[in-house]
């Protein structure tokens, strides 16, 4: 096997992918997100537990590919108990890891064990398939901050 | 046309009965075909896609641009009378091809997809009821699914689903308890995209008449593998793809039945489809060209008239033979391996498996066949449906065209002997 085969399915992402961590329904989360990949029919949902402007708990359920199963699963891991903005700036970074042609050392450096992700920019049709939980969480940290919004206005 | 005369046929071409076709020689035709793809062989089995064209093909297109280019119809000079010539001897080649009774019959469009929605808009729309049903199946590719759903919402009128058994056969059954009253139109895959089941249009055309519902016909995973009679098989309508045929892409045919194509007003309006245009009032032209409004694309359907000789060259004897002979082979390849299940396994099939495997998603199994030189469809093949019906997010595809071979097959498995290594 080739070596951009085995910098794309890396043990951790073969690991992740066959036994995703967290892979549950949330009890009372603060929002549930679909993800939905019309191209591959990859479909997840992801649930979200947020207090105080942090994430206090997360999980998700779905079915798709190793790639996409395996970076939902890692961007759990890291996102638990985080504060809402860093998750957000976590987004940003993930997605120069997964498309820029050489990430800067900084970035590597602050996304940590979610580099192993880094192997799909040499994979452009799956890039979509690493970033499907990330735009889910986007997309839900964004609701539940217009929602928390309505709430307390 | 000389263009054809270094096809590699050998005794076969006045005989197409005798299957004395050099495959291997066969193959040299498509350029394509010989390229690497990560440093190994190409094997291309994703041809229920697009499929490869010949040199031929591509010697036409490009003889075309360098002596024949102007516009069609139009010119009164030597050159547009040749492009008007060439563009309208591949209509003959088409009438030949489908067996219609008349080149009248014979409109070209953009593809399958763009011959579907001009029935739709053309045929359909005007006549619909609030209540009024178009009857189509469970296994129908999107292009046959959403044109329907548009006009439905238009009008008022409603889908009626056909039901697949689990070998992925229509259930001629509970076609005919939905063929009724309110029965407007039947539209059918021939062949499906994503299973590869034959219908049988046949019969099924025959219930319909009976009923006096018309019934179309996409054509476009069949014209180029199976024989085509379109007088035989009485269908209204008949739609297929160039590029799905050795083609290029860009053009497609509606075949109609003149007398439907008769009563139908013009999808689209412009150039070529007039014979007059006064501001108070426009007089359409005559079939075929009613429908064909604006520049065509003349090349593609210069093009595609090569393609057309070529595949009659081979003979459809001939290349259903080889393809079934292929669609065996690899059957009997892929289900000797433990933990792949093929969907999809009608009697009456064409060169097209859909496959499953336990330990891997069908993205993952196509990057690393990719990887082995392999190059496969995976996804839902614009048959969302159809995923649904069986339950699988998604298929791997291997469809095959005449121009494979076993080596292609066998390559597809030591590919997944690859997948089972990372992923098992």
């Amino acid at each position: 096997m080739n070596e951009e085969l085995r910098a794309l399915y890396q043990e951790v992402i073969i690991d992740h992918g066959r036994h995703p961590r967290n892979f549950k329904k949330l009890e009372e989360p603060s929002c549930c997100q679909e993800g939905y990949n019309p191209l591959c029919g990859d479909r997840l949902t992801l649930y979200l537990k947020v207090d105080h402007n942090k994430i206090i708990d997360a999980s998700f359920e779905g079915v798709g590919c190793a790639i996409s199963m395996a970076s939902t699963s890692l961007m759990i891991e890291r996102i638990k108990n985080i504060p809402i903005i860093e998750a957000q700036q976590l987004f940003e970074a993930f997605h120069l890891l997964v498309t820029e042609p050489s990430p800067t050392v900084k970035t590597l450096e602050y996304l940590g064990k979610l580099t192993v992700l880094g192997g799909v920019r040499d994979f452009p049709t799956r890039i979509k398939c690493a970033t499907l939980g990330w735009h889910a969480l986007k997309a839900g940290l964004d609701n539940a901050a217009s929602e928390q919004r309505v709430s307390t206005e | 046309m000389s263009l054809i005369s270094s096809f590699p046929i050998m005794s076969s071409s006045c005989n197409p009965a005798q299957n004395t076709i050099d495959w291997t020689a066969l193959r040299s035709d498509f350029p394509l075909l010989s390229q690497q793809a990560h440093n190994k062989q190409l094997a291309y089995l994703d041809n229920a896609a697009t499929t490869q064209k010949p040199n031929a093909v591509i010697e036409a297109i490009a003889h075309y641009y360098r002596v024949d280019n102007a516009n069609v119809h139009r010119g009164v000079y030597e050159l547009s009378e040749r492009a008007t010539q060439s563009y309208e001897a591949t209509r003959n080649k088409v009438q030949n091809f489908l067996n219609a009774w008349s080149r009248e019959e014979i409109i070209f469009v953009r593809g399958a997809t763009e011959a579907i929605n001009l029935v739709a808009q053309s045929y359909a729309r005007p006549a619909l009821k609030p209540g009024d049903e178009i009857l189509i199946s469970a296994m129908e590719h999107h292009s046959n699914i959403v044109p329907w759903q548009m006009v439905c919402k238009k009008t008022g009128a409603q889908l009626a689903i056909i039901p697949i058994n689990d070998s992925a056969e229509i259930m001629l059954e509970r076609y005919q308890q939905l063929l009724n009253e309110k029965t407007r139109l039947v539209a059918v895959t021939h062949v499906s995209n994503a299973l590869g089941s034959i219908n049988p249009v046949q019969q099924m055309i025959t219930m319909a008449h009976e009923k006096e519902i018309p019934v179309l016909l996409d054509g476009a995973q069949a014209a180029a593998h199976l024989s085509v009679d379109v007088q035989a098989l009485d269908c209204d309508f008949y739609t297929f793809s160039s590029h799905k045929a050795y083609g290029p892409t860009g053009v497609g045919v509606l075949y109609g039945k003149k007398r439907h194509l008769d009563a139908m007003e013009p999808y689209q309006g412009g150039g070529d489809m007039i014979s007059s245009v006064r501001f108070e009032h426009t007089e359409y032209n005559s079939l075929p060209y009613k429908f064909e409004a604006g520049t065509p694309n003349i090349a593609g359907v210069v093009g595609f008239g090569a393609a057309l000789d070529y595949l009659s060259a081979v003979g459809f004897d001939n290349i259903v033979q080889r393809e079934q002979q292929l669609l065996d082979y690899a059957t009997l390849k892929l289900q000797a391996i433990s933990g792949l299940h093929i969907i999809g396994r009608a009697k009456n099939k064409a060169s097209i498996i859909s496959f499953v495997l336990d330990c891997a998603h069908s993205h993952d199994i196509s990057t690393i066949l990719d990887h082995q030189g392999v190059a496969i469809r995976a996804g839902h093949h614009c048959a969302m449906p159809v995923m649904e019906r069986f339950n699988v997010p998604a298929t791997a595809r291997a469809s095959m065209a005449f121009y494979n071979n076993e080596a292609d097959i066998d390559q597809l498995v030591r590919g997944l002997a690859q997948v089972f290594k990372l992923f098992s």
